[in-house]
């Protein structure tokens, strides 16, 4: 009688397809996955204590580094967290606001680029990875005009923005949105009706809403199996409530569903990005918050006043009330939150995040155990894991 | 509509709710460890929340109870929060899992015990998760020195 034996195997944490430092130990039968045991934290760098040892606005630069595919975003969670705790969240003028609308969903076109291009790429479609990393390069150098850098932005400050928009950077944007929906057609044209695609994808790590739920998938992954769930529209932050986009759902449950989600939620993106530049108007771009903001640069040097303002805000930072805020948004892997607790210091007395890609990638077991192998890649891209954000 | 639920809490499990915060519109429910789990499943199954967005540790290193451990809630029918605390003594630092409750605390529960040094009793998993499986002490509590084991405490960086 033939014996029944499983085989082990490890993935990663050096394979091109677990997106980082992720890794997986497989038990198979065959070609079948059996189990499937995620190892992480070989990217550990201790944000959260890190943070506990530095003032709020030194905090910041630590958040770049979580997501960073998607570094406006987080940049976007911990100021909001940090305003709330401050209670000066009504405070922030209108043009920052619009600003922040306006990178974050550049921002998660930018994120759901390079989740199209490596996804695709990792089922063996290496067309649309050029294609995509073309437009993201787009975006980059937007970020590099708006902050200096390419990755590590930095550009959202406690209070509202670093720096004004430069010159020209509207008709930038304008061009760039007005030629991305015609590149999310070209995506289309290669992937959506490609047969290899469709057996790839379709019907491949398929989760219930229910189980969806229960496991915490949130984003586009949870939107994916039917739940019509978007913090943007549902918890609205940084003023979304006054722009009009559809929350896109699908009922599939599979990874090409998932896939239509997030190519619908780019078109979405480019709605709000326009109808953000129709707001944009000239206007303060901190709150007028003095113990929190820094003042302008002009006043820091003609002013002695100015420059001892300057110097009080680096050195001794400001110090929040007492209290705990939790501030959730909509990242472009999911929900992304910060609990901050403040005992009254010039440093957060805890931060705690909540990364999409931690929550999501506890799935991943439910999603591949029986499936075959080659399907454990699609199940990796389809999730959207950023192990910087996993292992902060 | 949060407080409508705290006060129904409060109703059901008059002895356990130990305290009820609101700041900055956020209503933050205190109770005790030994009917977390009771807790848990009447706010998910009678109140609606029936999504554990987080869970984690904080040290209030000198108070006593050392440690809480911290639930952030959300409904997603009525997308209202509730955040519940629980006092955990440093003596006896585990408090009941609840991963049976949302599958989705399992990990959080685990980078709790790794990080934090609370451990959850009945959890069916409870190993390190982003810390090294030989790592000793829990680095995010704040007696352990930021530049690693063995090190002063850390005074600012101009120290």
């Amino acid at each position: 009688m033939a014996t029944k034996e499983t085989m082990t195997i490890n993935m990663g944490p050096q394979h091109p397809s677990t997106h980082g430092v992720l890794q997986l130990v497989l038990e198979l039968d065959g070609e079948t996955v059996v189990k499937a045991v995620p190892h992480i934290g070989f990217l550990h760098r201790g944000v959260e204590k890190l943070s506990e040892n530095r003032s709020y606005h030194r905090a910041l630069p630590l958040t770049d580094r979580l997501d960073y595919l998607a570094p406006m975003s987080n940049n976007l969670g911990y100021v909001l967290a940090v305003e709330k705790l401050l209670g000066i969240t009504d405070q922030i003028p209108e043009r920052a606001k619009v600003v922040r609308v306006m990178m974050a969903e550049l921002t998660r076109i930018k994120s759901h680029l390079v989740w199209l291009a490596t996804h695709a790429l990792d089922i063996g479609a290496m067309t649309v990875f050029l294609y995509c990393f073309r437009e993201r390069e787009a975006i980059m150098d937007m970020y590099e005009k708006l902050s200096g850098a390419r990755m590590t932005s930095n550009y959202f400050r406690v209070g509202g923005l670093s720096l004004d928009l430069p010159e020209g950077f509207e008709n930038d944007v304008r061009d760039f949105i007005d030629a991305m929906p015609g590149h999310i057609d070209t995506y289309e044209g290669l992937l959506t009706g490609n047969k290899i695609w469709q057996k790839r994808t379709i019907g491949v790590a398929k989760i219930s809403a229910e189980d969806a739920i229960d496991i915490g998938l949130t984003g586009p992954a949870l939107r994916g199996s039917g739940v019509d769930w978007d913090l943007r529209r549902d918890n609205p932050y940084t003023g979304y409530e006054d722009y009009d986009f559809k929350v896109i759902t699908r009922d599939g449950c599979d990874t090409f569903d998932r896939y239509k989600v997030r190519l619908d939620e780019m078109r979405e993106s480019c709605k709000i990005i326009y109808q953000a530049l129709d707001k944009l108007q000239p206007g303060p771009i901190l709150a007028d918050v003095p113990s929190v903001c820094l003042p302008a640069k002009k006043d820091v040097v003609n002013s002695i006043e100015g420059l001892i303002h300057q110097f009080k805000i680096i050195t001794e930072g400001f110090k929040p009330e007492p209290g705990e805020v939790y501030q959730g948004i909509e990242a472009p892997k999911g929900e992304l939150g910060y609990y901050m607790v403040s005992d009254g210091s010039a440093n957060p007395f805890r931060m705690k995040i909540r990364p999409p890609s931690f929550v999501n990638l506890q799935a991943l077991p439910q999603m591949v155990e029986g499936s075959l192998l080659a399907d454990v890649i699609a199940a990796i891209g389809t999730l959207d894991i950023v192990l910087g954000e996993i292992d902060r | 509509m949060s407080q409508a639920v705290v006060a129904k809490l409060k109703g059901t499990f008059a002895a356990s709710v130990l305290d009820v915060k609101e700041h900055r519109g956020e209503v933050t429910v205190t109770v005790k460890k030994e009917d977390i789990v009771d807790i848990c499943r009447y706010l998910k199954e009678e109140a609606g929340y029936n999504f554990l967005c987080d869970l984690c540790g904080v040290d209030y290193l000198g108070q006593t109870p050392r440690f809480m451990v911290v639930y952030n809630l959300y409904n997603i029918t009525t997308k209202e929060r509730l955040r519940v605390k629980v006092p955990v003594d440093e003596q006896d630092c585990c408090v009941d899992t609840v991963s049976g409750v949302w599958s989705t605390a399992n990990w959080p529960e685990r980078e709790c015990w790794d990080l934090m040094g609370i451990s959850f009793t009945g959890h069916p998993d409870l190993r390190r998760i982003l810390m090294p499986a030989d790592w000793e002490g829990h680095p995010l509590r704040k007696d352990y020195p930021l530049q690693g084991p063995g090190r002063d405490l850390y005074q600012g960086r101009l120290s």
